[in-house]
């Protein structure tokens, strides 16, 4: 009994590895870069690795060590990075929906670990939620996904500009295939998400120019999600 | 000083974050909202990709445009998404050589 209860624990693991491992992938140069920035930025090694430990957003703490380095105030830096940081708000909100079964002491840390990536894969991923010990599988896509951002840019802070910059400047890309990789399978199965994500697009494109980034992000996601409550058919996501 | 800011940062992540693990047990959603939660992850991944692949090469937003192309296409036909990713890459890579 005791056996059995292991191995389907095991095999959740093993498959949140495998689906994790695009994030993976996609982190460990951007990590790099992010510790050889903030190492030129004037971030102490402890420093720097100590923001991806607690702050862990890619993107807000590319911004926070250029304006560290800048010598932007706290209170700037701060507010910049809720701003750009707020839509894990919306998206927070539609991963624990997704896991309401699941007691407060699984969901806290992992929506802790939540990232436009971990929550990508995770909502794709949407079986196993019904799986026992499934919060094992979004588990370790969450702590592989932390552990590789973090000694990613521990390694970018020991080692400096390793990677030559043609390939990390290619490899940016990654983030962006995996989250292609991601939709493309869903609109194959049911066509209506296409809108979804094209309404989200447009109101992204047209809106970012005008309150920055982080809001287009947040606005052309609660919009473009909107559209799914007038096209969606019921049971069909 | 910079753990100020650290700090200061970390906070406004993660409150954000974790504050939809405490409120939806309390609230009941209505079906629409539902709805609207399970559309989410589409339009996320829509405004994640779209327009920032333009900006993988600075000033160069065609590479971006023409790798996504490849990414749309191999995942259409079935790639595993590691090989979406790898072949990606490489395809940035060969733009960026062969344009220079």
């Amino acid at each position: 009994m005791d056996k059995q209860k292991r191995s389907l624990k095991r095999i959740q693991i093993r498959d949140g590895f495998i689906a994790g491992s695009p994030i993976v992938i996609g982190y460990i140069p951007i990590a790099i870069a992010y510790g050889v920035l903030a190492k030129q930025a004037g971030m102490s090694l402890f420093e720097l690795t100590g923001m991806s430990i607690l702050v862990y957003a890619g993107a807000s703490q590319f911004m926070g060590a250029g304006m560290i380095g800048l010598g932007a105030s706290a209170l700037e830096i701060i507010v910049a990075t809720f701003v750009l940081n707020f839509r894990h708000f919306v998206l927070s909100l539609s991963f624990v929906n997704q896991m309401k079964q699941y007691p407060l002491k699984w969901k806290l840390p992992l929506v802790l670990g939540l990232t436009d990536e971990t929550f990508s894969v995770s909502s794709i991923y949407k079986k196993q939620v019904d799986h026992r010990y499934g919060a094992y599988f979004y588990g370790t896509i969450i702590l592989t996904s932390y552990l590789s951002w973090v000694i990613g840019s521990l390694l970018g802070g020991v080692l400096g500009d390793v990677i030559p910059e043609r390939l990390s400047q290619s490899m940016g890309v990654a983030l962006y295939a995996m989250f292609i990789g991601l939709l493309i399978p869903s609109v194959r199965k049911y066509k209506r998400v296409a809108v979804i994500s094209v309404v989200a697009m447009l109101i992204n494109y047209l809106v970012t120019p005008y309150i920055g980034q982080g809001w287009g992000i947040v606005v052309g996601t609660i919009l473009g999600g909107l559209a799914g409550v007038f096209i969606l058919e019921e049971d069909k996501v | 000083m910079i753990w100020v800011i650290i700090i200061g940062m970390a906070l406004v992540t993660i409150i954000p974050r974790i504050i939809p693990a405490f409120i939806v047990d309390l609230i009941h959603f209505p079906e629409w909202v539902n709805k609207w939660l399970k559309a989410i992850p589409y339009a996320a991944l829509g405004a994640l990709i779209f327009p920032g692949i333009l900006s993988v090469i600075p000033d160069k937003p065609f590479v971006g445009l023409v790798a996504g192309v490849a990414a749309i296409l191999l995942a259409w036909f079935r790639v595993h998404i590691i090989f979406v990713v790898l072949l990606s890459i490489l395809t940035v890579v060969v733009l960026t050589i062969s344009v220079g």
